[in-house]
């Protein structure tokens, strides 16, 4: 006989971790079971050479929610915040944005950086809102569903007319057309896609990059933050707080399957043939996953599988960590910008020339990158002088034509070092230790299908109510006792913990109203 | 690149030689890219042939499609409503799929060929909704609809006919059952089925051996007064049986563009097709919320006052229509075996209960001039044709 539990949360990713805590809180009696030896899914720290340790994924803090912060009484310690954005000039004439200023452009690019900043503001703030409730279903008669909809049109008319109509006009619309009706320097056209595009198989020209970029914002402004002791801190904390309420976590306990019986989830099989019952099961795994290999097409309807069979899910980023004996040397940088957020997109061109190849299957020669040295401000990632540079590169198919052989690693961990060479001469000879993570790696380490950092790609036709597919946006999947709470479910990635609160207050108020 | 001629116009079935050289009157359309004939020479006595004797008709262009594999039987469990781990092999079983919704996509015979090999019949082509359920199931699917001909035997005498041509032990062959024989070395196999309600098989070859079946059917059925008939007689046939088409009794939910317009199995009168012991199967969910919260409409078997026709008539609640209609009728003909007035329809819930009386609005042509008339119509629950010949096994030799 097995111990019966409430709910099982699959997988102690962030949005796990967060499900499970407050489901404790509500006095559920709550097991996680993750796969790997550690917490926290793709938020993790850990060592990739000797004395050297990095975010091994998510890599800045920009989006965890202060309605989770608030609900678990976080306190996250921050060894960065509020960065700065420095976009990378050849000539050392680099770009600083923050907040709602830029600094290195022209007065008119200023002013209108001003009151772009501002209206995307006004919208992000707009979409955040949503992105703390669950999405409402279209269609139905429930009246916390029609409120919500409701709710969402008057905010929409709130914003006045024509703020109303550009929003509207704005939000499927591409990045590279807005920067381009807006600005003049190809530096900070290319920032802003940048931000537009990154974790997504989209360049600047794909249509809703500019909901993209208005999803980054929504997490905190589009501030964002290194934790002290990198992103794997937010996940102790997490499951700090989990066990405190109750959660018992497990982790090295890979799940095999999700069990049906009857027509309901009644339980999960663990890789070891361990078997845990319970009335609730709660996949912190990404849909594709979850539905069709931990429970199974066959329990579903055709309808439904055939829309996750279908779902866009290929991860298109990936992650490059480097050991280096001391800081490179970036003309035009002082010290202290060590610790910013650094970016090398020189212009939108260029941001959608290094998509070009990964629509046929071919990485980047001249990538997108973003960069941290996370060990400036914190002394426990590398040995006393050292340091480690941990940076998200774009674009890296998952679906490499040829597969991510050691050989096709290699050349594009070499494209990524020759475009930061171009700024940073001596990086070559910095370098002690390396290690690529391609979207195939992060499917492999994180068991996210695709490798995609959204679990699920972030368009319009995958996003609100819609995601991750039609008929399952409210983190209840059509299998009685199944839900969804990771970043394939509303709202999406990023280490937010919007996903599992709301996948949270789901399930317990369903339970209030059964 | 490779090159390849595409066939343009209508498809030849494999009688189609046949058929010709009995056709008189040159009346054919178009069913599934192939010709088929509306009658070969009059309709009304193709009918009496279905009635009386043998009537043979062509059904190639039927579709048709194979289901195997490990997986085949659990795959049509989750594809259709009924519980198919009932049917046996060497069964056949009537069957009706639906979406996610549980609206009727299309009903047609399932065959168990052989344990664990299917074939799925069905007036409609549904490879991609068949290939989209099979995800995640060892199943494969081949489209097979022109690898056999097809041809239905139906009427009081088609026994008598097909025992002439030497088929032993088809006596034996129960309502809904399938059997296998040689025929001039190639397997033909006959499965007592058929869309008129009465005694019948249907008979299915290769392509090849279809002439050679037809005429070998034809010399057997000489002194049985064996016809081929066309789609007319067999609609007229198919409605006093109290059958669906598609098209006509329900649209096709796939086609379907309007909220509404499309029937679930429930508002079809095939809830016993309907096996909610199944843990899944596609439009279980919405299926048993609509049984929970009842159907917006029910379909009706009305036994029509007069000898007018009641084609596309509405169908209100009392004869002064002083209220809205209550719905439709979806086919409608003159019975000429049971001398009646007969007609389907569709009417909103809860209307048209089996004994309920409804008016029927019916509009008619004289000498053209249109008149109108209200004429009282009963609900009925029984087909409107049901001889006992139709079950008895073993059949009598008419």
């Amino acid at each position: 006989m097995t111990d019966k539990y409430d709910a099982i949360v699959v997988g102690a990713g962030h949005n796990g971790l967060v499900c499970s805590a407050l489901l404790a809180k509500a006095g559920k009696r709550v097991l996680v079971l993750e796969a790997n030896e550690q917490v926290g899914g793709a938020a993790i720290t850990r060592e990739f050479a000797d004395g050297y340790s990095v975010s091994a994924c998510a890599h800045l803090l920009y989006q965890l929610q202060p309605e989770v912060r608030k609900d678990l009484k976080l306190s996250t310690r921050l060894a960065s915040e509020d960065m700065t954005t420095i976009a990378l000039h050849v000539d050392g004439k680099h770009l600083r944005l923050k907040g709602h200023e830029v600094e290195g452009v022209s007065d008119e690019d200023r002013e209108q950086y001003r009151q772009f900043r501002k209206r995307m503001t006004r919208f992000s703030d707009l979409l955040r809102k949503y992105l703390n409730k669950p999405p409402p279903r279209l269609g139905t008669k429930n009246f916390k569903d029609l409120a919500t909809l409701g709710q969402l049109g008057l905010d929409m008319r709130l914003l006045g007319k024509n703020e109303m109509r550009e929003f509207l006009r704005l939000i499927g619309m591409n990045i590279h057309d807005e920067v381009n009706e807006r600005f003049d320097s190809p530096l900070l056209k290319g920032a802003i896609s940048l931000d537009s595009v990154l974790g997504t198989h989209l360049g600047p020209r794909s249509p809703n990059t500019i909901m993209t970029y208005l999803y980054r914002q929504a997490g905190d402004h589009g501030r964002s933050g290194v934790p002290a002791g990198g992103m794997g801190s937010v996940s102790n904390e997490l499951a700090h707080a989990a066990r405190a309420a109750g959660v018992t976590i497990r982790t090295a306990m890979p799940v095999k399957r999700v069990i049906v019986e009857n027509g309901r989830a009644t339980g999960v099989e663990t890789e070891s043939g361990e078997r845990f019952d319970c009335l609730t099961v709660i996949s912190n795994a990404d849909p594709k996953r979850t539905m069709m290999e931990l429970v199974g097409a066959k329990h579903f309807e055709t309808g439904f599988a055939r829309r996750i069979h279908h779902l866009r899910a290929k991860g298109n980023a990936a992650k490059l960590h480097l050991a280096l004996d001391g800081l490179p040397a970036i003309a035009g940088l002082s010290k202290k910008d060590y610790a910013e957020r650094i970016v090398i997109a020189p212009d939108e061109d260029y941001v959608e020339r290094a998509f070009n190849p990964a629509k046929y299957g071919a990485s980047s020669p001249a990538p997108v990158i973003e960069i941290s040295f996370p060990s400036f401000r914190d002394e426990t990632l590398a040995p006393t002088g050292k340091h480690v540079m941990s940076a998200v590169v774009q674009y890296a198919p998952y679906a490499l034509k040829g597969g991510w052989t050691d050989a096709a690693k290699a050349e594009f961990e070499a494209a990524v070092i020759r475009t930061i060479e171009r700024y940073a001469p001596d990086i070559s000879e910095r370098i002690t230790a390396s290690e690529l993570l391609t979207p195939a790696d992060i499917e492999r380490e994180f068991h996210i299908t695709g490798g995609h950092w959204h679990h699920a790609e972030l368009t319009l036709d995958q996003f609100l109510f819609v995601r991750p597919v039609a008929s399952a946006a409210q983190y209840s999947m059509p299998l009685e006792g199944l839900y969804l709470c990771g970043a394939g479910a509303h709202p999406g990635g990023g280490v937010s913990g919007a996903a599992g609160r709301n996948a949270a207050r789901t399930i317990l108020n369903r339970e209030k109203a059964a | 690149m490779i090159r390849q001629p595409v066939h343009q116009g209508r498809l030849k079935t494999p009688f189609h030689s046949r058929l010709e050289k009995l056709d008189f009157v040159n009346e054919w359309h178009e069913w599934k890219g192939y010709s088929t004939p509306d009658s070969l020479y009059c309709s009304e006595l193709e009918y009496f042939a279905i009635r009386n004797a043998t009537a043979v008709f062509d059904l190639s262009p039927m579709t048709k499609y194979r289901i195997s594999g490990a997986d085949s039987l659990e795959y049509l469990n989750r594809l259709v409503t009924r519980d198919m781990g009932k049917i046996k092999p060497g069964r056949v079983a009537y069957a009706v799929w639906c979406d996610d919704q549980g609206q009727v996509i299309d009903d047609g015979t399932i065959f168990h060929l052989r344990e664990g090999e299917y074939r799925i019949c069905s007036q409609e082509r549904h490879l991609e909704w068949l290939q989209a359920s099979a995800i995640g199931f060892d199943v494969t699917i081949k489209h097979e609809t022109d690898d056999i001909a097809g041809l239905a035997v139906q009427g009081p005498t088609s026994f008598s006919v097909l025992s002439n041509m030497g088929l032993d032990g088809l006596g034996d062959l129960k309502p809904f059952g399938l059997t296998h024989f040689d025929f001039q070395g190639s397997e033909l196999m006959i499965s007592r089925t058929g869309f008129t309600g009465d005694l019948g098989y249907e008979l299915w070859i290769e392509p090849d051996k279809a002439e050679a079946l037809w005429d070998a059917l034809f010399e057997a059925g000489k002194l049985h007064g064996i016809r081929a008939i066309g789609v007319h007689a067999l609609e007229l046939a198919r409605v006093e049986a109290g059958y669906l088409a598609p098209y006509e009794e329900f649209l096709p939910v796939d086609e379907t563009v309007r909220t509404g317009h499309s029937r679930s199995p429930l508002e079809l009168g095939l809830e016993w097709l309907v096996d909610f012991k199944k843990p899944n199967f596609n439009g279980r969910r919405a299926l048993a919320e609509e049984k929970r919260k009842g159907s917006n409409w029910r379909l009706v078997k009305l036994d029509i006052e007069g000898n007018k026709v009641a084609v596309s008539s509405f169908i209100f609640e009392n004869k002064k229509a002083s209220k809205a209609a209550i719905g439709f009728v979806t086919s409608a003909v003159w019975s000429p075996v049971c001398k009646q007035n007969i007609a389907l329809g569709s009417v909103r819930a809860p209307h048209g209960k089996p004994g309920d009386n409804v008016w029927v609005e019916i509009y008619y042509q004289r000498e053209m001039h249109w008149s109108r008339y209200m004429a009282k119509a009963t609900v009925v629950d029984k087909p409107f044709w049901f001889p006992p010949r139709r079950s008895a096994t073993p059949p009598g030799p008419y």
